[in-house]
């Protein structure tokens, strides 16, 4: 078992008032972001090209600052950014899963697993399996049969297809045992097979270990049919929220325009 | 439908009147120099038959087994200098490099300055560096390590540096937003990258710190440079050839084999 949960599920794990970011001070990218995502959801951020959603996910775990509101992850408020320990609690309750794997791709397969474990208390070891303390190497040899390449541990990332480097990286969120997962686009640089596969395993990894997951899609179809909560941004601000059963093509159409149809 | 003419453009950009006087200063500047520093033909006619009877004072080399040990010992010295002061110079460019790579650097933009140390070693030439060691720390092999080490140190830092600029973004990223320290984003995410041009830069400067170590005798910092001196200042000719000979044949073994190594590295 990799998780242990730690809010109990229906409780906000992410709040955000009046958010707002922006770059250039006359050009905000994100205008009056209200949201609340609770404990146990499966939430899709749906929205064009350069609609926000990556700047929002980067605002929520504190990687860019906001320019105005507030953000409360993990029951902890913050202004502009979170402090060095706000940053530390959440990173440690928190497992990312980034668009294009962004693997070392000179390392093996379980060393980059291992690397989910940086961050943690005396954690200098885990910059490679080789040296990693025995339990780490452990733990991440589970996160790696969780998504079915334990054979493949001590291969390098490189040698692996794109689907089964995603797979990788999944396991080196996972191996943190997060209450959230976050995912840019996870499905985004994989062919249509490989994709839905890797939303599966995502939704199924999630629905075992009680994750959370918040990922950003351009993909309607696998927003309507894996996710429970669909927000939809568009030109910054949120154009809808609702439960992904009540999507209806006109929803789309407005955030998409005419190509919704297409996806 | 309209007729659209195509016009390749000119073969030649024309030149720019402030270039046309940049390339006249600069030919102007070669044929005075020229004047001043190049062979004339008669010195060249009288100097060739000088060479010819050097060459000829060179030959047959000694190979006095007493010279040849004493040779044996010389070189031994020099690979030593060498190699210690090429991996004592590799290692200590390591953390040099990082301070020094820009957007790596935990430094930020102070980082530019310890560039400019590093260029500073590199802008200095060896024999100069060994001149101010064997100051500070008398004749010998010492002073000879020192320079190598410094040399290595400006050649090595600045490459090492720029292999850690040039590796991929990403996963410093990814294991940054993970929580990993600066010093873990270095050694999971940016050394293995770099690490095949590193490894180059090194072998590179292996081979520089052998070429290096055998003139640094010639000021005095220890080596088989010491012997080569003493000899032309002697008019040992024969000693010379010797060991020019051996110089040569332990360049071209360390070629061959920086060679070989950096080609299984690929």
């Amino acid at each position: 078992m990799i998780t242990k949960p730690m809010i109990a599920d229906g409780q906000p794990i992410i709040e955000t008032l009046a958010l707002e970011k922006a770059y250039h001070r006359t050009k905000p990218v994100l205008r009056a972001i209200d949201l609340s995502i609770r404990a146990g959801e499966r939430v899709a951020l749906i929205g064009a090209n350069g609609s926000g959603k990556s700047t929002l996910l980067k605002c929520l775990i504190g990687l860019y600052p906001i320019t105005g509101g507030t953000v409360r992850t993990f029951g902890q408020e913050f202004v502009r950014a979170p402090s060095p320990r706000q940053r530390a609690d959440m990173r440690r309750r928190t497992g990312f899963v980034f668009q294009n794997h962004c693997l070392v791709r000179r390392r093996s397969v379980l060393s980059n697993v291992v690397h989910g474990l940086l961050g943690e208390p005396g954690s200098w070891r885990a910059f490679a399996q080789s040296i990693a303390p025995q339990d780490w190497r452990e733990r991440a040899i589970e996160a790696l049969a969780e998504v079915n390449l334990a054979d493949k541990a001590l291969e390098r990332a490189d040698a692996l297809s794109g689907g089964q480097q995603q797979r990788v990286a999944i396991a080196r969120a996972l191996v943190r045992r997060p209450a959230l997962l976050i995912a840019d686009e996870p499905a985004a640089s994989l062919d249509p097979v490989a994709g839905r596969e890797m939303m599966e395993l995502f939704i199924r990894l999630c629905a075992e270990h009680r994750i959370t997951l918040l990922y950003t899609s351009h993909n309607m179809r696998h927003a309507a049919a894996f996710s429970e909560r669909v927000i939809a941004l568009s030109d910054g601000r949120i154009a809808f929220d609702s439960s992904s059963r009540d999507l209806t093509d006109q929803d789309l159409t407005m955030v998409f325009g005419a190509e919704a149809g297409d996806g | 439908m309209a007729e659209r003419r195509r016009i390749a453009p000119a073969r030649l950009s024309g030149l720019s009147p402030v270039g046309f006087v940049l390339w006249l200063t600069l030919g102007a500047l070669v044929v005075v120099s020229m004047n001043d520093v190049a062979p004339s033909l008669e010195r060249l006619a009288g100097g060739l038959p000088r060479i010819g009877s050097l060459l000829d004072r060179m030959v047959p080399p000694n190979l006095e087994p007493a010279f040849l040990e004493r040779v044996a010992k010389r070189i031994l010295e020099t690979f030593q200098i060498a190699l210690v002061g090429a991996v004592l110079g590799i290692v200590l460019s390591l953390p040099i490099a990082w301070l020094a790579a820009r957007g790596v650097s935990p430094l930020g933009p102070f980082a530019y300055l310890i560039k400019a140390m590093v260029s500073l070693f590199r802008t200095i030439p060896d024999l100069i560096w060994a001149l101010l060691f064997v100051v500070a720390v008398g004749l010998g092999a010492v002073a000879g390590t020192l320079t190598i080490v410094v040399d290595t140190i400006g050649f090595c830092g600045r490459f090492f540096a720029e292999a850690m600029e040039d590796a991929d973004k990403e996963p410093s990223e990814a294991l940054s937003a993970i929580g990993a320290t600066n010093l873990s984003v270095l050694m999971g995410a940016i050394l293995p990258d770099a690490a095949p041009s590193m490894i180059n830069a090194s072998l590179f400067a292996l081979e520089k710190a052998v070429r290096s170590s055998v003139v640094l005798g010639l000021v005095g910092a220890g080596g088989i440079g010491q012997e080569l001196k003493v000899s032309f200042d002697l008019f040992q000719y024969q000693n010379a050839s010797t060991i020019i000979l051996v110089v040569f044949v332990i360049v071209l073994m360390m070629e061959y084999l920086t060679d070989r190594l950096r080609a299984r590295i690929q």
